[in-house]
């Protein structure tokens, strides 16, 4: 990140009359507008689109992409969203054309390659799950929750069930689990956690009832912890009548390790874009594929893809909830994760989540002296510490993170999970060298030494970065939200 | 493992660490009856030129439209795309980055999605439009429900003349929420929705009103009139539309519409074989902007007084609302969303337009060729954009598979819709007066 200076917005750039592109000459015979469409529909004025070269098209988005973050430019150790490097030669065969330019609405017997690669995908989601079927229609996580809770739904209806409308959820969940039940029309009925930072299976037993449509678990859950007493929880909540949704985000922890259908669970949401490392891009797009067990199959959303003889074909499943999204899902998506567990294997992905979780054990063992750790055990893919022993000096959570910006890092996820004060919560992925790892650790004991020192170092960070603290109540009490002309 | 670049001597230091003698014990917690003991049943790990060989494999067993000329659109567009666009989102900043949530090491993701909003808003005519969801179909979702929250009215009025997929979509998100849907008819001689036959509904219960603008068969509603009469009853304008049509075609806003969506795989997106695009979504009113789902990028100011911009109005997401936030959304389609945004900056205000008057007088163009074909007809006679339905009594899909081994991509029939013999063609500036002669040759061959 080299510059300081602004970047004008390119609009700012402008000049009247200059081009970025030039169209091939139309070669019809052009007609009137007025012919072609009547005048009440047509606009007065262009829009006010801006006027720049190719040039200036390509200097603008390059000094914008100085001004960022990225697992390109450096560590970015974001709790629960899973950072790890996104191999280049996925994007390279994602962008042949023979995938990049397919019409979802192609013959079938056009585009096999792409239905063969869906249905291959689907199989090995459902084997990595210990699963029976799988859609890939979801456009990410929370959209996968959304997909699973209404067959859950659709699942009861079926069964004569409707009453069914509380979903458990426990207070250290994502907090999509909650807005995505609330979208189904469900009620959500908040699950305490134990000392272990379980779920508290006493209070459990006292929650579950004739009502209980699921119980929605993260696991190992948002402090990196693996839920020692998962089989007596499914039990409990099958025992009720209810299913067990899994929330795949951290499935980094248990590839080729445990499967979520053999702990108990019903549906299962993959964020393709965290475990099988498809680029964030920003902030999207996502996939968020689910499978289900064999007494949910037949609820999917469709159209998803079967094999009949050699042939691949569309079919929606018998009493399928309908459709999610548009087409088929994020086909370039998913592609890529395609490639991921391609490129990996049955013993490579045991050890993605091998490595990631002796990494983040490795960490939380070399800071636990300087940062409060709130549940002392053996944690998985992620650990979460506390900033309360700072925040007695008058250094915040979100002061520690703006430090580790001015030392080139991206901060920990922070104030998150809930349960914890002060949350700082680390994911290392399994793709960091040790040396990266090392750096940060002492990075992370620098920081918490200036805090004893010199904690207005921290309360005053970033120092280094592009643009200094960002007024966010300003930006929220006078909203502007779009470029207006001056 | 290639990616993963831990050896053997790091290791037995890490454990050194941990004082445990191997990784297994850091999965002691696991009950020991779940845990695998045998290799997940999947294929053994390809080497990078075993990958390659494997997609260019797979690949070649479609037909692609590198190769195939389309004449098909109903959502997904064979437009020309700018080369620059691959380039600038290659760059591993924009590429590799998440959600800008430290915003200052994430002002490249901000700026250019504040821009993106920024244009969205103005083609739209809107007072503002939201960072991205997606897709066109899941933000109409939205937008109804939104709708239903703003009014506390618990109907939506559906257009017959929408997308069916689209209306799939609505209809599963709206039934999880005890919404009702009621749908207006198309008249059989225009094929667009008659603003005086909307009777049998019970307006003043109505949440909103969709109108698709161009329908699904690519035909101009008369939408002001569809907007006045559900603003009468105090309920909420929602237009979907195309946004190359925007170049040429009043904006929603000055149509009246209080939320406006659409999908933007036409601005620059790869087909994907149907994803990932994006869905826009904008609206206007301060009231309506504090409901709407999804991220939004908010300009402001550094302790230095330095322009620089935020995720802002986040009382609305779910992480800090949960079950009463407005929506689940988390994810938006942030790369999609900066396609978009550089394909119109390249594209400018006048490329922009020329896009929209290539597609118009080419495909008015190839459907008069169409209509000079014996047996063939126009059912519909409202003015189209891009698309339009032409009848003809023979049997499409079988015509379409011949055309493929020609090497075209015929229109998509819509039998599904109940319309035997009509095919909805679609005609893109991408199209050339060549390809389009061979393919009137090639089909009066065929008929």
């Amino acid at each position: 990140m080299a510059t300081k200076k602004v970047v004008p917005l390119i609009i700012e750039r402008s000049t009247p009359g200059r081009r970025g592109y030039r169209l091939p000459e139309l070669d019809v015979p052009e007609i009137p507008l007025s012919q072609l469409i009547p005048e009440e529909h047509l606009r007065t004025e262009p829009a006010e689109l801006p006027e720049v070269s190719e040039l200036e098209v390509v200097r603008h988005y390059t000094q914008l992409s100085r001004l960022n973050h990225g697992v390109d430019v450096g560590f970015y150790p974001l709790g629960s969203c899973t950072m790890k490097y996104n191999p280049r030669v996925h994007e390279d065969v994602t962008s042949l054309p023979g995938f990049a330019a397919l019409h979802p609405y192609q013959p079938e017997s056009s585009v096999q390659g792409a239905m063969e690669l869906m249905f291959n995908l689907s199989e090995y989601l459902a084997v990595i799950s210990g699963l029976e079927a799988t859609t890939l229609q979801p456009a990410a996580g929370a959209h996968g929750e959304l997909a699973g809770l209404m067959v859950i739904k659709a699942f009861h209806a079926h069964n004569g069930e409707s009453h069914r409308n509380e979903m458990l959820i426990p207070d250290s969940a994502h907090g999509t689990n909650p807005a995505s039940s609330a979208m189904v029309g469900y009620k959500v009925i908040e699950v305490p956690s134990d000392d272990r930072g379980g779920v508290d299976v006493e209070a459990l037993k006292k929650l579950v009832g004739p009502n209980t449509a699921g119980l929605m678990l993260t696991n190992p859950n948002t402090l990196g912890l693996f839920d020692e007493n998962i089989c007596t929880i499914s039990q409990i909540v099958h025992d009720a009548g209810g299913l067990l949704y899994y929330d795949g985000a951290n499935a980094n922890a248990i590839l080729g390790i445990v499967r979520p259908g053999d702990m108990g669970f019903d549906v299962v949401h993959y964020n393709l874009h965290k475990t099988f490392s498809t680029p964030h891009g920003g902030g999207g797009p996502g996939s968020g594929p689910i499978s289900v067990s064999k007494e949910l199959a037949p609820f999917l959303p469709g159209p998803i893809v079967q094999k009949e003889g050699d042939k691949y074909v569309f079919a929606t499943p018998e009493h399928s909830i309908g459709r999610l999204k548009s087409f088929y899902g994020h086909f370039l998506v998913f592609a890529k994760a395609y490639a991921y567990i391609l490129s990996h294997g049955p013993k490579g992905l045991r050890e993605v989540s091998e490595t990631a979780v002796l990494h983040a054990n490795y960490m939380m063992r070399r800071l636990q002296d300087v940062y409060y750790l709130p549940v002392d055990r053996h944690c998985k893919h992620e650990f979460v510490l506390s900033g309360m022993w700072q925040r007695d000096m008058g250094v915040r959570t979100t002061d520690i993170a703006k430090r580790l910006l001015d030392y080139g890092y991206h901060a920990p996820t922070v104030y998150f999970p809930l349960i914890v004060d002060e949350a700082i919560m680390i994911e290392p992925t399994e793709t960091e060298p040790k040396s990266t790892l090392d750096e940060f650790i002492e990075a992370m004991r620098a920081i918490a030494q200036e805090a004893k020192e010199y904690p207005e170092n921290l309360t005053s960070a970033p120092h280094h970065t592009p643009v200094t603290r960002l007024d966010e109540s300003r930006a929220a009490r006078q909203p502007i939200l779009r470029w207006q002309k001056p | 493992m290639r990616y993963i670049p831990l050896t053997q001597d790091e290791k037995q230091e890490m454990l050194d660490v941990l004082g445990i003698a191997s990784v297994q014990e850091l999965f002691d917690d696991i009950p020991e009856h779940i845990l695998l003991d045998q290799d997940l049943e999947l294929p053994e790990a390809l080497s990078e030129a075993e990958l390659v060989k494997h997609f260019r494999e797979l690949a070649k067993k479609n037909s692609d439209l590198s190769s195939v000329v389309s004449f098909m659109g109903a959502g997904a567009y064979d437009h020309l795309t700018p080369s620059v666009i691959k380039h600038i989102i290659g760059r591993g900043e924009f590429l590799t980055a998440y959600t800008p949530y430290q915003a200052e090491i994430s002002q490249g993701v901000l700026q250019s999605t504040f821009e993106y909003q920024s244009l969205i808003a103005e083609i739209t005519g809107m007072e503002v439009a939201n960072a991205s969801m997606y897709d066109g179909a899941t933000a109409l979702a939205e937008a109804c429900l939104m709708s239903c929250a703003a009014t506390r009215r618990e109907l939506v009025v559906l257009p017959s003349t929408l997308h069916p997929e689209w209306q799939e979509v609505v209809k599963l998100y709206l039934e999880n929420q005890d919404v009702q849907i009621a749908y207006l008819p198309y008249d059989r001689q225009t094929g667009i929705i008659d603003p005086n036959a909307v009777g049998g509904i019970n307006w003043s219960d109505v949440a909103c009103v969709v109108v698709q603008q161009p329908n699904f068969f690519g035909l101009l509603e008369n939408a002001a009139a569809l907007g006045e009469l559900i603003h009468e009853h105090g309920g909420l304008f929602i237009m979907a539309v195309d946004p190359i049509s925007l170049s040429l075609l009043k904006s929603p806003g000055e149509l009246g519409a209080d939320i406006v969506v659409g999908d933007g795989q036409s601005l620059g997106n790869a087909m994907g074989f149907g994803g990932p695009s994006l869905g826009f979504f904008a609206a206007s009113g301060s009231k309506l902007i504090r409901r709407m789902p999804g991220r939004v990028v908010g300009e402001t100011v550094d302790t230095e007084g330095k322009r620089g911009f935020v995720l802002t109005l986040q009382t609305r997401e779910q992480h800090i609302r949960r079950e009463k936030a407005t929506s689940n959304i988390c994810s938006n389609q942030a790369l999609n969303a900066l396609i978009a945004a550089i394909y119109l900056n390249v594209l400018g205000k006048v490329g922009y337009q020329e896009v929209g008057m290539q597609c118009l007088q080419k495909a008015n163009y190839f459907k008069q060729r169409l209509l000079e074909i014996e047996g063939l007809s126009a059912p519909f006679s409202a003015p189209s954009f891009r698309e339009f339905v032409i009848q003809g009594d023979v049997d499409w899909a079988e015509i379409n598979q011949r055309l493929l081994e020609q090497g075209f991509l015929g229109g998509l029939p819509l039998d599904g819709c109940g319309l035997a013999g009509h095919v909805l063609f679609s005609v893109t500036e991408a199209r050339t007066k060549e390809e389009m002669d061979t393919f009137i040759t090639l089909l009066r061959g065929l008929i």
